[in-house]
């Protein structure tokens, strides 16, 4: 049985796993972008409802990668485990990246349908909310140099915030329905009916495999990247001259 | 002086004796509170009625940031001088530790904060049922704003930049604490909500953060040693 | 009363500072850990201490008893734990009832008096001296009975009489029945097992 766990054994893994990933992403992106332009336009909005093909799936993603970095978490903070610490360290700019993705596709269907280019509805707001986290994430990540100690730190804010998530969720609908009680118009658009689901769940696989083909690639860059600094450290020690002869025989 | 008679009493002596003879532990916060208050005018115009319609807000969001701003020294002194080695090696639980330290930094700032909040919501224009509304959100509501606080201050203890960066890492979490103050503190004046509503919920946050927020401090501590 | 520590191997971001060390100590010794700056002396007694996690190995207090190993020792790093805003007895009083349960303002003044700082104990722990502050450290291992004694570099920035002083308290100590591991430099004055870190690559 593979030990994945060893990072060697995991950048034997990924080697393979990545191609793989790589042409599924391909597929199934072109499957669901061709599959999105063959659904029936909405009947109010016209053609640009399809945005919805891009931003249901990146909100679906942004939470779908705060659950993985939680499992990472858990494995740095249980299980010391340093290939969690790496899986969290790559996956926060991921995560940060759908979440923007799903900001920037929110706003682009909002002005057509508003005329501005934001709205502070409850759900973009809630997403704008655990893009914050996310780049809050990624700055303890940089402020702190040792990958062990900032895995960790980084674990326990991850944790932290997937308790405050739903609590954050909550008052931001609570604080929707105060501001804006003639609102109407929710960005998830009208019920969904079935034949437009197929796009929809084509495109939310596709971004799936991408953050997975991503993922591993950025993990193997993060086990390279503690190699070379771990490496740095032993070239410093051996540059090291020996003083111990200069030194004074301890007293007895 | 007399002994203290147990460890916690004594950690709360000691933290509030320092609190206290440090100079502008509670001040430096209200004059924050203060400044903040006194140019949001320069930006928003002096009228009075814009100025009692987003007070309540102008308010909690001073009371948060004067809050936040102060708390990367909450364990940075006994970082810096090997007592927080110490009292991790003491028979007191470092969670206590955590707590009897919230208590006595939210006594010394954010209890004057809410004393200093009625002056303020008077420079803007608040009537009387807001002044209430504000006061008493801030008190149910300043205790979560110390103790989220304090995740934030374990987490970047060490740190040269910790106070930027723990604003950065706590104000995202602050936000459902925002949300209901401020929504109780303008329920009070009136309008389709019931006070009891947000307020209730923001007791209840604070409750919550009493709970869980000195573990996750303590677990911050610790992970940082090892 | 025996400290035993056994295979162990210390990381620190990521720099391997030593591997499988093993030693034990009896009740009533005393070890000296030497080696050159950076060798690893400080972060082996902060693994003793239980502040560091090494990576591999065991450090055990035998025997065992419901009492964690940290809370059996007395730990002496470079800094001193004195806040300059709190009087020295106020500091020692703190400390004195974090360490143990029952302090007395009498049994602090003694100790003060024992160390010197009888005529100092009333002011603000920042207008001590250096050495002063030091002695403060110091004392605050006669707080509490504790077995185990790890200091850092004790002797540093101790005159003489000071560090004759220091040496009675270990023998002491020792005498006791208590175990002291102390990083140095240049020796502990006492009868000491040596410990050198760092000699092989």
């Amino acid at each position: 049985m593979l030990n994945i766990a060893n990072p060697t054994n995991f950048l034997k893994l990924a080697s393979w796993l990545v191609p793989v990933f790589a042409v599924l992403t391909a597929v199934l992106l072109g499957v669901g972008l061709y599959l999105s332009f063959l659904a029936p336009a909405d009947y109010q909005q016209g053609e640009t409802v399809k945005i919805m093909y891009l931003h249901v799936p990146a909100a679906w993603l942004s939470m779908f990668i705060y659950g993985v970095m939680c499992s990472a978490a858990l494995g740095t903070l249980v299980w010391r485990h340093p290939l969690a610490d790496a899986a969290q360290k790559a996956a926060a700019p991921l995560g940060a990246g759908f979440t923007f993705i799903c900001l920037a596709t929110g706003s682009l269907w909002g002005k057509p349908m508003w005329g501005t280019w934001w709205v502070w509805d409850a759900r973009l707001t809630s997403v704008l909310v655990l893009f914050l986290i996310y780049l809050g994430l990624i700055a303890l990540w940089q402020a702190i140099e040792d990958p062990g100690r900032a895995a960790r730190a980084a674990a326990v804010l991850t944790l932290v915030g997937a308790v405050n998530i739903p609590i954050i969720k909550f008052s931001v609908d609570w604080w929707n329905t105060l501001h804006q009680p003639a609102s109407v118009f929710r960005l998830g658009g009208p019920t969904i009916a079935a034949s437009l689901l197929w796009p929809l769940l084509v495109m939310a696989l596709a971004f799936t495999f991408l953050f997975l083909t991503l993922h591993l690639m950025a993990i193997r860059n993060e086990i390279y990247r503690r190699r070379l600094r771990r490496l740095s450290i032993l070239a410093a020690s051996a540059g090291e001259t020996d003083l111990s002869n200069t030194m004074m025989e301890p007293a007895r | 002086m007399s002994a203290a008679r147990s460890p916690l009493r004594a950690l709360f002596q000691r933290e509030w004796r320092i609190g206290r003879r440090v100079g502008g532990t509670g001040s430096m916060g209200v004059v924050f509170f203060l400044i903040l208050v006194s140019i949001i005018p320069f930006a928003v115009g002096p009228d009075l009625v814009l100025l009692a319609r987003i007070g309540p807000a102008l308010l909690w969001i001073a009371a948060l940031l004067a809050t936040l701003l102060g708390l990367d020294r909450l364990f940075q002194g006994d970082d810096d001088d090997g007592s927080l080695d110490l009292l991790l090696m003491s028979e007191t639980p470092l969670e206590a530790v955590v707590f009897v330290k919230c208590l006595v930094h939210w006594l010394l700032t954010g209890v004057p904060l809410v004393v200093a909040a009625p002056v303020f919501s008077v420079m803007l224009g608040l009537e009387p049922k807001a002044i209430f509304g504000v006061t008493i959100s801030l008190l149910a509501g300043t205790p979560a704003l110390t103790l989220i606080g304090a995740i934030g201050a374990a987490l970047t203890v060490g740190f040269g930049r910790g106070g930027l960066l723990l604003a950065i890492l706590i104000l995202p979490l602050c936000v459902p604490v925002l949300i209901f103050g401020v929504s109780a503190a303008q329920a009070a004046s009136g309008g389709t909500v019931p006070f009891m509503t947000p307020f209730v919920i923001l007791s209840a946050l604070s409750l919550a953060a009493l709970a869980l927020a000195p573990f996750a401090a303590a677990l911050a501590l610790r992970q940082a040693r090892i | 009363m025996r400290l035993a520590a056994t295979d162990l191997t210390l990381e620190r971001g990521g720099r391997l500072i030593f591997s499988h060390l093993s030693f034990s100590l009896e009740g009533g010794e005393a070890l000296a850990v030497t080696g050159a700056n950076g060798a690893g002396k400080s972060s082996l007694l902060r693994a003793l201490a239980g502040l560091l996690t090494p990576a591999s190995g065991r450090i055990e207090l035998l025997p065992k008893t419901d009492t964690p190993r940290p809370e059996a020792i007395h730990y002496l790093g470079h800094t001193d734990a004195l806040k300059g805003v709190l009087t020295l007895t106020e500091n020692l009083a703190f400390w004195s009832a974090m360490l143990a349960i029952k302090p007395g303002i009498k049994t602090i003044d003694e100790i003060l008096r024992r160390f010197g700082l009888q005529t100092v104990k009333d002011l603000p722990a920042a207008y001590l001296s250096a050495g002063q502050r030091r002695r403060a450290a110091l004392a605050r291992l006669l707080l509490a009975p504790r077995p185990l004694w790890l200091l850092d570099e004790p002797l540093t920035a101790l005159d003489l009489a000071s560090q004759a002083l220091l040496k009675d308290v270990m023998r002491e100590h020792l005498g006791g029945g208590g175990l002291i591991v102390a990083a140095t430099h240049a020796g502990l004055g006492l009868p000491a097992h040596e410990l050198k870190i760092g000699a092989a690559a």
